[in-house]
């Protein structure tokens, strides 16, 4: 079997006395959306970011299209096609959606080191831009800086900034979270069809859209991965039912 | 260069680094409870030693100078924190470095209107005009040891303050997490108003210490301040420890390399240009170890923040 | 982009082009323009530090002081030929911003600042120990640069317009820079410097190619300004001209290069005018500055904009 498109070896972190990633082995792939899925402050986030390199492991490796990227600092894996959204929406707030998305285009093509043509004219990055705009459906405010969109707008800008570049495989950090009820859907239409096309992690809480949309699931608790299997089966597994879905549950 | 020589180098380097300490203590402390930049701290230093100067000569004695300079310092400090600074703690670096600026050009300015441009003496205290044979052939100026026991038992009672109160504990507090403090109820203004006098009152002291060894003149306090800000640099931002630490080494290594360079050059170079060269390289030499230091520890030697 | 951006500038620029002739043709005022547009060259080139890639540096009157001083090393070795001075000025420029700023870029914040600072004062104490070249008392030059051996510059209003063409050159290049890819990671990287590396590209090579240009633009100016007073000392590279500079940048406001050209513009004026006043006119000038940067958010280009 081919190698996977993302796969972590026995990732190991802590922050002081707390083990926030314990032992934790699983793999992303291609065309396939994995979720990942546990209690709050179980380490999700902390593991997307040791998986983008925002962080470093203790111990373990993250093996990216073959190679060993444990060491690598963050722009250089994102060069090699990690894209990752971030929980809290992370965008340049004074610039418009399209020169976002178009950073995130200039950052993949060609060299930055260019210094005097003017940027927001390059067509290429426009287009392309525009194009990632159009598939999260944000096209139509494109021109707005993306301080003056609504918090479910800076969500699909996010998305489109990871689409932008063109990615392998994607990170995504609780897409949904703080999006009303239609903008969910909308996202959740967008992510199905993204799916085909890109390996993606996909951190969620919202069970609806993890269960429409994962091929795989894998739960998180205290660090580690306590199941990894189809939606139904993690449905049905009484140890996962138990440290996790049976509050989520008794909640909805 | 003989033992003799080398020994009071040592000493000058030793007592001019807790001078620079006494200032930079309260620059850390500030930067470090509330993040903000105060680069007419220096004119602190220097209003503390025209304060000293005048109150020794209206009083006609150093030690009644020397002792209300302090309360003197204290209400300046706290009144520059009412009038300006304060407007300032939500601005961002820039607006603070460029409105402390500002408090600069006015005071050296005002100083020079009210006392004129000339530098102003204050005497020597009779019981400290004298020297101590420290050994052979050696005799130090009394009143400088003096300033570096006065300097060593401030630098004890203010890490006392910090490391064993609670008051310190709320500054330390302070300086590696400020939200989490005002989210835990604490008065952070009032703590930091606390803060802000007791390091104008610090700075004042040395200043008004320096006073006797120094020409009080305006602008004296600006060159300190940039050394001052080398040391918490050096010693890591909102660290006392750090502080007293990066100081005596900035210390040291500002008053021995000046004196050792030329000499260290002439082993090189003939005597002129050794002159030349040890005096360029001396005035370098604290910005390469500052830079050495800063590209092995960018945080400095005691980060406080994580 | 509005139109003031440029509309505004050019305005400006025509103004200074046409002041020779209405009446500020005499020694005294011609003077006084040459140096209110040096500064504001200097001024551009800190803004594309402050206002593209937000590193507010408290050192840049150093690069004033190196170029300054390259014309004198040059002079005192009888070089006055404008094609070693310009390149040597520059140069030496754009080496010492390289040296200082591969270190000062790895910090950022307070730190940052604070680093600048020292770097500057140790240029400015190493001038002063230079003994050759008269140390605190500073150096007289024999002369201007000449142009291919023309003592061009020695006329005033060849020396006007010299010293407005580098101004708009200054300018248009900054602009330039903004507006191109560089300049669009530099102005990300300022307000989401994560978002840029997750992005794929790490600013550090990016803020120091500015950090560099920007020097190389005040080295250039720190020739002019020592042909403009024929006449270099350390008093050029001393912090409170770093912070004078920094003033003149927020005055005028960050939008862009025209800001920093109007803020120098009305610093160098003001400044004239209160000093004719009383001797202690800094004494109104603080206060004035205190007060601008408390009030004066957008500067005055943002005044300007509103209007
Ligand atoms: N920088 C840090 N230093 C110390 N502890 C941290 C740090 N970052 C996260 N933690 C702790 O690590 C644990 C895991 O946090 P993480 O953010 O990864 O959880 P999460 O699964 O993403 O939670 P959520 O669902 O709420 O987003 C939490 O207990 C958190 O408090
Ligand atoms: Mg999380």
């Amino acid at each position: 079997m081919a190698e996977p498109l993302l796969e972590l070896r026995g990732l190991n972190k802590s922050f002081g006395g707390l083990r926030v990633t314990e032992n934790v082995s699983l793999t992303l792939e291609a065309g396939e959306i994995h979720a990942l899925i546990g209690p709050n402050g179980a380490g999700k986030t902390t593991l997307i970011q040791q998986i983008s390199g925002a962080l470093a492991p203790d111990s373990g490796e993250i093996r990216f299209l073959g190679e060993d990227v444990t060491r690598l600092s963050m722009a250089r894996r994102a060069r090699r096609g990690l894209a990752r959204s971030f929980q809290i929406t992370s965008v340049i707030p004074s610039f418009s959606a399209l020169e976002n998305a178009a950073l995130a285009v200039q950052a993949r093509s060609g060299s930055s080191f260019r210094f005097f043509r003017p940027a927001a004219r390059e067509a290429a990055l426009n287009e392309a831009a525009m194009a990632a705009l159009e598939e999260v459906g944000l096209a139509p405010r494109a021109h707005l800086p993306a301080a003056a969109l609504s918090h479910g707008e800076r969500r699909q800008l996010e998305l489109a900034i990871a689409l932008a570049m063109r990615p392998r495989a994607l990170l995504l950090d609780e897409p949904l979270a703080g999006t009303g009820p239609e903008e969910a859907e909308r996202l959740i239409r967008i992510l199905r069809g993204l799916g085909a096309r890109y390996g993606i992690l996909l951190v969620e809480h919202d069970m609806r859209a993890v269960f429409a949309l994962a091929q795989r699931v894998s739960v998180l608790a205290q660090g580690r991965v306590i199941a990894t299997g189809s939606p139904a089966g993690i449905r049905a597994d009484p140890v996962v039912r138990a440290a996790y879905l049976g509050e989520e549950e008794g909640e909805g | 260069m003989t033992a003799t020589l080398l020994l009071v180098q040592v000493l000058n380097g030793l007592q001019f680094g807790i001078l620079l300490f006494l200032v930079a203590a309260g620059l850390t402390l500030v930067f470090g409870v509330m993040d903000f930049i105060n680069l007419a701290h220096g004119v602190q230093y220097m209003i503390g030693a025209y304060l000293g100067a005048t109150l020794a000569a209206l009083t006609g004695s150093f030690w009644f100078g020397l002792l209300l300079a302090l309360p003197a310092a204290l209400v300046f400090g706290l009144l520059l924190e009412v009038l300006v600074f304060r407007h300032f703690y939500e601005r961002d670096h820039l607006s603070q470095v460029l409105a402390t600026f500002g408090v600069i050009l006015v005071l050296n300015q005002g100083v020079k209107a009210v006392f004129g441009a000339a530098p102003m003496q204050m005497p020597l205290p009779e019981a400290l005009s004298g020297g101590v044979r420290i050994m052979e052939g050696l005799l130090y100026p009394s009143y400088r040891l003096a300033i570096l026991a006065a300097g060593l038992v401030t630098a004890g009672l203010l890490w006392f303050l910090v490391e064993r109160t609670k008051l310190g504990m709320l500054v330390r507090a302070g300086a590696s997490n400020a939200p989490m403090l005002s989210a835990l109820g604490v008065d952070v203004r009032r703590l930091f108003m606390m803060v802000f006098g007791f390091g104008a009152m610090l700075a004042g002291f040395a200043g008004a210490m320096a006073a006797p060894i120094l020409s009080v003149e305006p602008g004296m306090g600006d060159n300190l301040l940039i050394l001052a800000f080398v040391v918490i640099v050096i010693g890591g931002i909102g660290s006392i420890r750090g502080a007293f630490l990066a100081a005596l080494i900035v210390g040291l290594v500002e008053t021995i390399g000046r004196s050792m360079m030329p000499d260290l050059m002439r082993l090189f170079l003939d005597p002129s240009a050794a002159r030349q060269t040890g005096a360029a390289l001396a005035s370098m030499l604290i910005y390469i170890v500052m830079a050495a230091i800063l590209a092995f520890r960018p945080a400095g030697l005691f980060p406080v923040r994580t | 982009m509005t139109w003031r951006d440029a509309a505004l500038p050019a305005g400006v620029f025509a103004a200074l082009a046409l002041a020779p002739f209405l009446g500020f043709g005499q020694s005294h005022s011609l003077t006084l323009l040459a140096r209110a547009m040096i500064f504001a060259m200097a001024a551009i080139s800190l803004m594309l530090l402050v206002g593209g890639a937000g590193l507010v540096s408290l050192g840049h009157a150093a690069m004033m002081g190196v170029g300054a001083y390259a014309v004198v090393v040059l002079d005192h070795a009888r070089i006055t030929e404008a094609w070693a001075v310009l390149p040597a000025g520059v140069g030496a420029t754009a080496l010492f911003a390289l040296a200082t700023g591969a270190i000062a870029i790895r910090t950022s914040g307070v730190h940052f600042i604070m680093i600048t600072l020292a770097f500057g004062q140790m240029a400015f104490f190493t001038a002063s120990s230079l003994a050759l070249f008269g140390g605190d008392d500073g150096y007289t030059l024999y002369g201007r640069t000449e142009i291919f051996g023309a003592r061009l510059l020695e006329d005033r209003l060849a020396f006007h317009f010299a010293c407005l063409f580098c101004l708009v050159a200054a300018w248009a290049l900054v602009r330039a820079l903004l507006a191109s890819r560089f300049g669009r990671v530099l102005r990300a990287a300022r307000e989401n410097e994560t978002r840029v590396r997750a992005l794929g590209l790490e600013p550090y090579p990016y803020r120091l190619a500015a950090y560099v240009i920007a020097g190389a633009i005040g080295g250039l100016a720190g020739v002019l300004l020592a042909n403009a007073t024929e006449f270099v000392a350390p008093a050029y590279l001393a912090w409170q001209r770093s912070g004078d500079l920094l003033f003149m940048v927020i005055l005028g406001g960050l939008a862009g290069p025209h800001g920093a050209l109007l803020g120098a513009l009305a610093f160098v004026l003001v400044e004239e005018w209160l000093a004719t006043l009383t001797e202690h006119w800094r004494l109104i000038f603080g206060p004035l500055l205190i007060l601008c940067v408390l009030f004066l958010r957008g500067g005055i280009a943002g005044l300007l904009g509103r209007g």
